[in-house]
């Protein structure tokens, strides 16, 4: 086990894959030089060349059909799009044809493509830099949706995205970039839609993912404290999303929370809710609940941006609010 | 490579121009009596583009297609019967029934796709290409699109990331003056479509497009050069839809006398007054045209009486991980 970075296990995982593939490509803005927009490419272009990471113009579009084409021909792409923000602008591709050619064509030929936007507030980076676009790639059939909030699990997790044969939409946390972790450099590839349970706890389940996963954990050491357990899940992958680890930890707690940084209206949690609430009705002993940011594009300014931030605070009072007794005839959220 | 096609070979080009003329002929009019679904757009009076290029071109070659894709398809050397079962959306259809018209391609010849995205299939020829380059294979990929493309955003990026790249690859304008219903003319500024590729760098041609020596000695000329490492080419092909953007699309917005002279033109009627001339007789021609016919009449009775994709088919090929329960 060796300590390093997000951004840096990252690094080694891609390097790896590459080593031991020969199809493996990288291509994308200012991967050369720069070595990416938080170093996560340093040093590979001198060391595998202009051919295999490959520095663009500022083509989403093309970055993104290219990459598609050249799956289709035999080879595994890794796109790199610098901001969750600009998979937006190769949206197109990404939904009209990375997730459907298959499918379309009959299952004649598939698109092991990685598609890397990180995502997330970090820094006071604004509206067009900051978003949690996850729901919109999950509600695409087709494409599986990874999100590691771990070195580690950036490490095994990009490994197995770049040997899936499906589109893997991959959204690292910006803010994630400078975590340190332990990280098994040997370790095999993760397996996809496996959750991951962080903390166990007996009183309340705590869904998550990505950046928000340190935030729950805090809010969970806070709530033992206070005397509640709270089992905390962080997902990995979101599509497949591993319903079984999620519902068994449901049916122990009977209470469901789900939280993550993306906008509630619309957001995955809604998914995660509402499937639970299907499936263990019964067993629930509080209305599931979800948080997530309120629906307003990211303001810049810091005390505005960090209310858009769902905090430990938030999340240990949602967290007691379906745990303490009911009281008849109030709603706890 | 650039002389002329000897007559027997000029005489099977023509053959896969009816049989071209013949398979959009029945669509658009199984379209029109509500035996397809969906979109269906006919390639009639552009056959001899399709045709011209894939004769210059090997069969490991890629090409990539849009929603006037049928013509490609059959000129790189599918299967009209499978074609023809996608149309239909039938079992045994090449994308088992689940593209249809407007997705029908063969892989197993190198076909990337129709696509129903006016210039996306551009940038995926231009992947392909990267991934040709990569592999250091032997193999060029052709672009076939619409004037129509020109104005969209991604077909100039892939323009310029050929140029910038040195990609293999051919790019052919199929530039039949309309952009679905719209003059292109109308909502196109500077003075061309082969400036725009020379303003990427990429040399190109203009060539009339209903003649198919015309057309297969300019792309076997633009191809070899593509094939022999010296970069992108543009084709320009001018050319004419005899039928509107789609099958349920009249063309009312153009003028009759517009469309009359250009079925004057005909691409195939051209191509038999050359094999007159060259001694193929009349009634060798009338042969070849029923066999077409005949042809397409036994992909449409094997299409009409197959059966009906099954039901679990819906779930397959969706993706691996994650796929549907």
């Amino acid at each position: 086990m060796t300590a390093m970075t997000y951004a840096q296990a990252a690094l080694i995982a891609l390097a790896q894959e590459m080593e031991r593939d020969p199809t493996v490509w990288v291509l994308g803005e200012d991967l050369g030089p720069e070595g990416g927009v938080a170093g996560q490419y340093a040093g590979l272009q001198q060391r595998f060349g202009k051919t295999r990471i490959v520095d663009t113009p500022i083509s989403e579009n093309t970055i993104m059909g290219a990459a598609i084409g050249a799956a289709m021909c035999g080879t595994r792409p890794v796109v790199e799009l610098r901001y969750a923000d600009f998979g937006i602008c190769a949206a197109d591709e990404i939904v009209n044809q990375a997730a459907k050619i298959r499918y379309m064509l009959g299952g004649q030929v598939r698109v092991p493509a990685v598609i890397r936007q990180p995502m997330g507030l970090r820094d006071g980076m604004a509206a067009q830099h900051s978003q949690s676009t996850e729901a919109w790639w999950i509600h695409v059939p087709g494409l599986v949706v990874v999100a590691p909030s771990t070195p580690a699990d950036n490490h095994a997790l990009l490994k197995a995205a770049i040997r899936c044969d499906d589109p893997v939409v991959y959204m690292e946390h910006k803010e994630l970039w400078t975590v340190t972790g332990e990280v098994d450099e040997a370790a095999a590839p993760a397996e996809l839609g496996k959750a991951s349970i962080v903390r166990t706890g007996t009183d309340v389940t705590i869904v998550t993912w990505s950046g928000m996963l340190a935030v729950c954990i805090e809010a969970a050491e806070e709530l033992a404290a206070n005397g509640s357990r709270a089992e905390v899940i962080d997902l990995r992958t979101l599509w497949p999303w591993d319903r079984e680890t999620v519902f068994a930890s449901v049916a122990k707690t009977r209470r469901l929370l789900v939280v993550h940084q993306a906008v509630r209206v619309g957001g995955f949690g809604g998914e995660i809710v509402a499937e639970a609430a299907e499936q263990l009705f019964d067993t629930l002993e509080a209305p599931p609940r979800r948080l997530g940011a309120p629906r307003v594009p990211v303001p810049y300014s810091e005390p505005l941006e960090t209310l858009c931030r769902v905090s430990r605070s938030d999340i240990v009072a949602a967290a007691l609010s379906m745990v303490e007794p009911r009281r008849p005839g109030t709603n706890p959220s | 490579m650039n002389e002329i096609p000897g007559t027997e070979r000029v005489r099977k080009l023509y053959r896969t121009m009816l049989l071209i003329r013949a398979f959009d002929e029945h669509s658009g009019d199984a379209r029109r009596a509500g035996k397809l679904r969906g979109s269906v757009h006919e390639y009639i009076g552009e056959e001899a583009i399709a045709t011209g290029v894939c004769a210059s071109l090997r069969r490991t070659d890629y090409i990539s297609s849009y929603h006037r894709g049928h013509g490609h398809c059959l000129a790189k050397g599918a299967d009209p019967d499978a074609m023809m079962k996608e149309l239909y959306g039938k079992a045994g259809g090449v994308c088992s029934g689940k593209g249809g018209s407007m997705h029908v391609a063969d892989f197993s010849l190198g076909i990337l796709g129709a696509n129903g995205v006016v210039a996306d299939g551009v940038t995926i020829a231009v992947g392909a290409a990267q991934a040709v380059k990569l592999k250091k294979e032997d193999r060029i990929v052709v672009a076939f699109f619409g004037d129509g493309a020109m104005n969209r955003g991604p077909m100039l990026e892939a323009l310029n990331w050929a140029g910038v790249f040195d990609l293999p690859v051919l790019f052919v304008c199929e530039d039949n003056l309309y952009s679905d219903r719209t003059r292109t003319g109308s909502v196109t500024a500077g003075p061309g479509v082969l400036a725009r590729a020379a303003g990427f760098g990429i040399r190109g041609e203009t060539v009339d497009g209903n003649d198919l020596l015309a057309v297969h000695e300019a792309a076997a000329r633009l191809s070899s050069e593509v094939r022999s490492g010296r970069g992108p080419r543009f084709l320009h092909a001018t050319t004419y839809r005899w039928r509107g953007h789609l099958a349920l699309d009249k063309g009312l917005y153009r003028d009759a006398s517009e469309l009359e002279m250009w079925k004057e033109r005909d691409p195939l009627v051209r191509t038999a007054k050359w094999l007159s001339s060259r001694g193929i007789a009349a009634a060798a021609l009338e042969e070849d045209r029923k066999a077409a016919a005949a042809r397409i009449a036994h992909s449409v009775a094997a299409a009409e009486s197959a059966p009906w994709p099954p039901s679990r088919v819906l779930f397959t090929d969706v993706q691996d991980v994650g796929a549907p329960a």
